[in-house]
């Protein structure tokens, strides 16, 4: 399945990100590449989803570019990236009303020409994603009678119908309870091992974080950032500085828990 | 979901409405055509001649823009929905009618010919159009917040324009400029370019009709998801307007059918576009030709503006549906 494992699915070159005056990055050189998992740490207001928003290519960085499968989003076009990277965004609206098994199958979108209409195959694969995040027997509920917790993992089912081969997770455990947590990052743990994806994304525990990624990017807030395999970059002393509050950090068998002091 | 088959039966049993709606429109009125004489009389073989010229030359044009427009208003407005992902928006909410209001007030002031006001009424729509969509667009962002504000403040300008001419108008020109107001199809008697316009933008808008679906989950969803946002909002807002601009221009501010047919093919349909459009160019049609009817029978010989019917018909179906709908939710 993986042609070249040294090709990178994302790559960032001098990338610089800035919002609303402040820095998020400068000079950012990023490559993720398929079986990579990374954590994206940092405060309210560090620019983390701001950041995820250009990787995902909906704003355009100040400086440098963003290439995904070695080529721009201007040069892919929005169809063609559609099946390279999926997004999770943070928030969520809907509008109108819509079953939940319309709302995972809006994923099928990209693998769809422009006449075609959703096939017996499309809504097995939308119900097989509905089947992995625990919304089998939701297919009829209509989106706006679901919790929030229901409604986040209705958007990871349609980020899995989508199928891509990264995933750009903003806080994708958000309103979830605890088991629901470990078995959304297991499904993206998962597809990382056996499929070759790309994950990054957006994680407010860093527990969480070391349990189950491999790299991460520590957003200080202040325009720097700091980059690496997750053993050598999260630390108490790296996270102390990150959330301005002292931690400690645990050890329990292979799982490093960080508890604020 | 819908699939393709029940689509196209849905769709088969509205045109099957629309068909019987036009027939329904021949049929009825000063002279009365029985329907079994309708088809004689529409294709000239057989039936009095006088059957044959009331129904060809005055209620056939008349009911096919009264569809056409329909059409035009209940599709513009099921765009305009998805466009601001608002399902409060009609396809007056953006200033066009407004524009289009004024340009005909002024017409009519200065005492034009119908040509003269249509050409004024269509001007103004289009100006309007321009002014909204240069002031919400100017700077490159685009937002449905500012959009909508926009669109908003100019109909609020247009509003104070036409209360304005109303007030210095003089006592014999105010009954059509209100009459105008209301919407009113007794006036325009070539249904062509309404049908043209109506089947132009199907033709453009239903190719887009699966990313209109994915628009109205949000512009960043569907960009992530393989859509050209800014391109697909731009052609939604242009081709919107222009419905609207037909429409208004030729029938008036006919109220209720932008706002409400959408929202009543939506409660019975689904929100797929792909139904969506057709159905509500083909209810919206329908409901404007039988409000007509009713307009120019219900107290003949004198006739009522049909903005006032379309209302008096559309308010129940859609607080009937309405109340249907929550129950099963709730259920």
């Amino acid at each position: 399945m993986i042609a070249n494992p040294a090709a990178p699915l994302l790559e960032t070159r001098r990338l610089a990100v800035s919002i609303g005056g402040k820095t998020v990055c400068r000079e950012l050189d990023l490559a993720l590449r398929p079986g990579e998992r990374l954590a994206i740490l940092g405060r309210n207001g560090a620019g983390k989803s701001t950041l995820l928003s250009v990787l995902a290519g909906l704003r355009a960085p100040q400086v440098g570019e963003v290439r995904l499968d070695g080529a721009s989003y201007a040069e892919l076009g929005p169809r063609a990236a559609a099946k390279i990277r999926g997004w999770l965004p943070q928030t969520r609206g809907d509008a109108f009303a819509s079953s939940v098994l319309e709302t995972a199958l809006v994923g099928r979108h990209p693998h769809l020409a422009r006449w075609d209409w959703e096939s017996a195959q499309d809504a097995r694969i939308a119900r097989d994603a509905l089947q992995a995040v625990g919304l089998a027997g939701f297919e009829a509920r209509d989106v706006q009678t679901l919790s929030g917790g229901e409604r986040q993992r209705l958007a990871v089912a349609a980020l899995l119908t989508q199928a891509p081969r990264l995933f750009l997770l903003d806080e994708p455990i958000a309103h979830l309870d605890l088991n629901h947590q470990i078995a959304m990052l297991d499904l993206f743990a998962g597809a990382a091992r056996d499929c070759g994806a790309a994950v990054a994304m957006v994680l407010h525990e860093p527990g969480l974080a070391c349990r189950f990624c491999d790299r991460a990017l520590l957003i200080h807030g202040d325009g720097t950032c700091e980059l690496g395999p997750i053993a050598d970059v999260v630390n108490a002393d790296s996270l102390a500085r990150l959330y301005a509050h002292p931690l400690r950090e645990i050890r329990d068998g292979d799982h490093r828990w960080f508890i604020p002091a | 979901m819908p699939t393709r088959r029940r689509a196209f039966l849905i769709l088969a049993a509205l045109a099957g409405l629309a068909l019987l709606s036009i027939a329904l429109a021949l049929s009825v009125g000063s002279i009365h055509v029985p329907l079994a004489d309708v088809g004689p009389a529409l294709f000239g073989n057989g039936g009095d001649s006088l059957n044959g010229e009331v129904v060809r030359k005055l209620r056939l044009p008349r009911a096919l823009a009264g569809f056409a427009c329909g059409g035009l208003l209940a599709l513009a407005g099921a765009l305009l929905q998805v466009l601001l992902r608002n399902p409060l928006a009609d396809p007056y909410v953006l200033g066009i009618s407004g524009g289009a209001g004024v340009g005909a007030l002024l017409a009519l002031l200065l005492g034009l010919s119908l040509v003269g006001v249509n050409g004024f009424a269509f001007a103004g729509a289009l100006g309007a159009m321009f002014v909204v969509f240069g002031l919400a667009h100017g700077d490159g962002s685009w937002t449905q917040t500012r959009l909508l504000l926009t669109g908003v403040i100019v109909a609020a300008g247009c509003g104070a324009a036409v209360a304005l001419m109303l007030s210095i108008a003089p006592e014999n020109k105010l009954r059509g400029m209100l009459f105008w107001l209301m919407g009113d199809l007794s006036q325009n008697n070539d249904a062509r370019l309404p049908l043209a316009v109506l089947v132009g933008v199907l033709i453009v808008a239903l190719p887009f009709a699966r990313e209109l679906n994915l628009l109205a989950r949000g512009a960043d969803t569907a960009q992530t998801l393989g859509v050209a946002v800014g391109r697909l909002r731009r052609g939604v807002y242009l081709v919107a307007s222009l419905a609207t601009a037909a429409a208004v221009t030729h029938a008036g501010s006919i109220g209720f059918i932008g706002l409400i047919v959408p929202h009543l093919v939506r409660l019975a349909t689904g929100n797929d576009q792909r139904l969506l459009l057709p159905a509500s160019a083909l209810a919206g049609g329908s409901l404007l030709v039988v409000a007509d009817t009713l307009a120019r029978t219900a107290l003949a010989p004198q006739q009522l503006p049909v903005g006032v019917l379309t209302a008096l018909i559309g308010v129940p179906v859609f607080l009937f549906l309405l109340g249907r709908d929550g129950r099963r939710r709730s259920a």
